[in-house]
């Protein structure tokens, strides 16, 4: 399985594999290769599902087991485990949902308990990527099946009937010849002492008798806690004895302490002890960057003695890191050809004999998460066994990280996971409770490690920097023949392994070589880039610069041949078929390409639909304009539009957005009208404000006045959702992330809709002040 | 020796006079329902009311409050059911949550000052609160709701 298409490459990253010894799971889950097994079942085979996913392939698996998932108390209280990590996508109410609506259990007798981190237990826990729902509807229907026809199968004995003449109704068990009814609560006891039933034999409810799922009727579980100040955050653990630190990190990615003084931030009322946190060295993966601990009675006075203490830092080679300096080494790599990664007919020549050709070099900067709960971790260590509370989106990977740093056995290593304050792929990278961990260790107490905001922007795994280069050629009708698109950006892979220079599979798989235009030459290029600092997963990752780069070149086009933007974008799509890049091991995000090609038809629909529904074409007020833009990731199809208005000194608001996702099946429109509405925002914001930017290494952005989010006042006024009814066995496809890359070229087609001017530097800032 | 009325509920305080608020609350206290987001009064996710105003309590001193009546998300209702804790119930507001005792309590505080506030006094009111999950559209529509009666 490759890494990069580059043979060379691959040499050298797989040595430097065995020398950084990334784990398997960082190989898996980070660089986009699959492997791995299935423990418990496979998932559901293709004679009773229209679908295959590639849940089997991740890290342990899938886990099929209602022994595992369910419990039935006598007084008929049913307990369903949530696997996943709760950050704001309804994920720990929608899995739970599935299991009961297939085992007939009243909702209202439900309790959800999160799981703890155990993967050989629950299966994956990597709540990234936009997989639960696609993952686990199968599975968490067959728990659900299995359950219930345990239930069947005790009542049926009860009664001396045949199990084919029971049926499981609403939380009671129905024999409706004879009229006699038993509560789950009642059949408890004996269903525990019923065998598993096997998979291939389940019975899955008909979807027309579906109580919950697709309904939207179903509140989210922690919703009554969060509005009361219950809900319990990483950073709402308090144990006994804990104490509180904060620590003090190198400022530069890769730095060193060379001396500090404890004397000041010792006289600070409340501060305990000063003490040096271990770090490792760069490329670290997700251990600490190191760094000097205040330690305290609260967080306050921590933060406090922080302040006083005097730290001399080695800065090391990535002192030099300069954001200005560094976006003209990327334009430049852009501008001449780099490793080729995917090539259709020969783009060379049909740009050379093209009668015109556009152009567009497209910049986004780095964008930092800012989850509203800064990372924070609590950790117990004792001896040889550790405990740890954090909102973690990778329970499995903390657990394995965490026993691989304190050097026990992962056994020995019970990983809680909180609510998470927010992820958006922050959250996957556990620093923080390592951190805490190893303070813990050292100190014998309970200790909390608390990130600052400042923290947070200044030691993020940061979203990349990239320029994308797009040149098109058109025929002398207009007609696009020839599509080269050089992405230049430093990779992921970097935090893993030194000297990864290019992409890897799974970035290049997100918007460079799945562009689905209907074109006859197309050359993707992948110029290589160094990383000065540590890159990781952003909300949607790498589709945000391809689709920024890929639909507003679209808008160009359209302005180029003096065409309609949704007609030049339904041009591009073209027929509605299957489309099959010649890619050497095209990324899928990690699915299967039979359940899950790049469909055009699909990609048209959304289109069609958010420009009905939106009502493409509409007029609007003088300095208000449309644009749109349709993106399919995470195996979802998103289309929006967006209206903006720009006033005479250039401010810009935008009164409305309406965008289409198909996602296949689903479990809660509800949930996925708020995850595509805050998508909106998100995209605003970054393409409003997001940037965070180096100067002699260090990040330049402090805190929310530094690095800005749009708050409530500039906010869309309206964001419609539309969602594409499923068709019967449509596999389930990602909410979370998929919203996110169309927003800014809609945005940025709108904007020059509205004014004639062009954005291709990301963020907006004042550029349209001029 | 600093005396402060929480929730009704007299608490004193005779470590560093000006520990901000919000971590006498949540480390002293251990009323972790009010939130830490940046500690610089830019997020609003400490908001909590004093006497009757909206305040940061990150950058609000335990001193600053001595004598003075704080309330907190966990002390505005007895039972969770002010109007702007039902309102956001009912609209579904809340994404990951966290911002949103902070919001909670600036919308109540809104609503103590102007029971009726218009769109734009809302979307004033409230941007001193971020959601970086980007619940804006409801939180304006649960202001609303709560404004005209849940
Ligand atoms: S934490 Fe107080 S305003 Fe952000
Ligand atoms: S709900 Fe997540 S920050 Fe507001």
């Amino acid at each position: 399985m490759n890494f990069i298409d580059n043979p060379g490459k691959l040499r050298g990253f797989e040595k430097n594999i065995k020398v950084e010894k990334v784990s398997r799971r960082s190989i898996l889950k980070g660089l986009g290769i699959t492997g791995g097994f299935v423990l418990a079942a496979p998932v559901m085979t293709r004679q009773a599902f229209a679908y295959e996913t590639g849940a089997g392939k991740m890290p342990h698996g899938v886990v099929v087991d209602p022994r595992v998932f369910v419990a039935v108390a006598p007084d008929g209280t049913v307990t369903i485990l949530a696997h996943r990590s709760e950050m704001g996508t309804g994920v720990r109410t929608s899995l739970p949902l599935i299991v009961a609506e297939e085992m007939e259990a009243d909702w209202s007798k439900v309790k959800v308990e999160q799981a703890h981190g155990d993967e050989v237990k629950f299966g994956n826990q990597d709540t990234d990527g936009s997989r639960s729902t696609r993952h686990y509807l199968i599975p968490m229907r067959q728990i659900g099946a299995s359950a219930r026809t345990m239930l069947e199968q005790a009542a049926a004995k009860r009664w001396n009937v045949p199990a084919t003449e029971v049926k499981a109704v609403n939380h009671e068990v129905v024999h409706s010849a004879s009229g006699r009814k038993l509560g789950f609560g009642e059949l408890a006891a004996d269903a525990a002492k019923e065998s598993v039933p096997a998979i291939e034999g389940l019975k899955l409810k008909d979807p027309k008798d579906f109580r919950y799922l697709g309904k939207g009727q179903v509140s989210i579980v922690d919703l009554h806690d969060i509005t009361t100040g219950k809900a319990r955050y990483g950073a709402d653990v308090r144990l006994p004895g804990m104490k509180y630190a904060v620590i003090a990190r190198p400022p530069v990615t890769g730095g060193k302490l060379t001396s500090f003084d404890p004397d000041a931030a010792l006289k600070v009322p409340g501060v305990e002890k000063v003490m040096k946190v271990q770090g490792w060295p760069w490329p670290s993966k997700f251990q600490p960057l190191g760094g000097v601990a205040v330690i305290a009675r609260n967080t306050g006075a921590a933060i406090k003695g922080r302040d006083a203490l005097k730290l001399v830092w080695d800065d090391g080679a990535n002192g030099k890191y300069d954001s200005v300096a560094y976006r003209k080494d990327l334009e430049e790599a852009s501008r001449k050809p780099g490793l080729v990664v995917r090539q259709e007919g020969d783009a060379d020549a049909a740009l050379k004999t093209a009668a015109k050709v556009v152009v567009g070099e497209y910049y986004l900067p780095h964008l930092a998460h800012v989850s509203m709960e800064p990372p924070v971790a609590v950790a117990d260590v004792k001896g040889d066994k550790a405990e740890i509370w954090a909102p973690v989106q990778s329970p499995g990977g903390t657990r394995e990280d965490v026993a691989k740093t304190l050097g026990i056995p992962e056994g020995n290593v019970t990983v809680n996971v909180t609510l998470l304050g927010g992820g958006f792929g922050r959250k996957s990278k556990c620093d923080f409770a390592l951190e805490a961990a190893l303070l813990s260790k050292e100190l014998g107490v309970p200790v909390k490690v608390q990130w600052t905001r400042e923290d947070d922007l200044h030691h993020d795994f940061l979203h990349t920097v990239s320029v994308e280069r797009i040149e098109a050629g058109l025929d002398k009708d207009g007609k696009v023949i020839a599509w080269r698109h050089r992405s230049v950006a430093p990779t992921i892979a970097s935090t893993f392994a030194a000297g990864a220079n290019h992409a890897a599979s799974f970035e290049l798989g997100m918007g460079l070589v799945d562009m689905p235009f209907e074109i006859a030459n197309i050359s993707c290029e992948n110029p290589e880039a160094a990383a000065f600092t540590r890159i990781g997963w952003f909300r949607s990752v790498s589709n945000i610069p391809r689709a920024f780069a890929v639909q507003s070149m679209v808008g160009e086009i359209a302005n180029a041949t003096g065409r309609d933007q949704k007609e030049t974008l339904l041009a591009l799509i073209g027929s509605p078929r299957i489309v099959k890049p010649n890619v050497k091991d095209l990324w899928n995000y990690g699915e299967p390409y039979d359940s899950y090609p790049i469909d055009t038809a699909r990609l048209r629909k959304v289109v069609e639909l958010v420009a009905e529904k939106g009502e493409w074409g509409r007029t609007v007020p003088k300095g208000h304009g449309l644009g749109i833009a349709v993106h399919r990731s995470f195996v979802s199809y998103i289309a929006t539009i967006v209206e903006v208005a720009v006033d005479e000194k250039g401010k810009l608001t935008v009164p409305r957005v309406d965008t289409a996702i198909d996602c296949g099946t689903y479990v809660n429109p509800e949930r996925i009208a708020s995850q595509i509405e805050g998508a909106a925002i998100m995209g605003l914001s970054l393409a409003k404000y997001g940037e965070i930017s180096f100067k002699n290494g260090k990040v330049e952005q402090k805190n929310f006045d530094g690095f800005q989010v749009v708050r409530i006042d500039e906010a869309p006024l309206v964001t419609n959702v539309h969602i594409v009814p499923p068709g019967p066995d449509t596999p389930p496809s990602g909410v979370g992330e998929p919203g996110v890359p169309p927003f800014a070229p809609a945005l940025m087609n709108a904007i020059f809709a509205a004014t004639g001017k062009r954005i291709r530097a990301l963020p907006i800032g004042k550029q349209l002040e001029a | 020796m600093i005396k402060v009325k929480i929730n009704g509920q007299e608490q004193s305080w005779d470590g560093d006079p000006d520990l901000p608020l919000l971590w006498f609350l949540r480390d002293e206290a251990g009323l972790t329902g009010t939130k830490f987001g940046c500690g610089q009064a830019l997020c609003g996710a400490c908001t909590v009311i004093v006497d009757k105003e909206a305040v940061r309590s990150c950058i609000t001193s335990i001193n600053d409050v001595a004598g003075r009546e704080v309330t907190t998300i966990e002390g505005l209702h007895p039972d969770g059911d002010h109007p702007v804790q039902k309102a956001w119930r009912q609209v579904n507001v809340p994404q990951c949550g966290f911002c949103q005792a902070g919001q909670i309590m600036q919308a109540a505080a809104l609503l103590m000052d102007n029971p009726k506030p218009s769109h734009d006094q809302i979307r004033e009111a409230m941007s001193g609160n971020i959601c970086r999950c980007g619940c804006y559209q409801r939180i304006e529509n649960a202001v609303h709701l709560a404004s005209t009666g849940v």
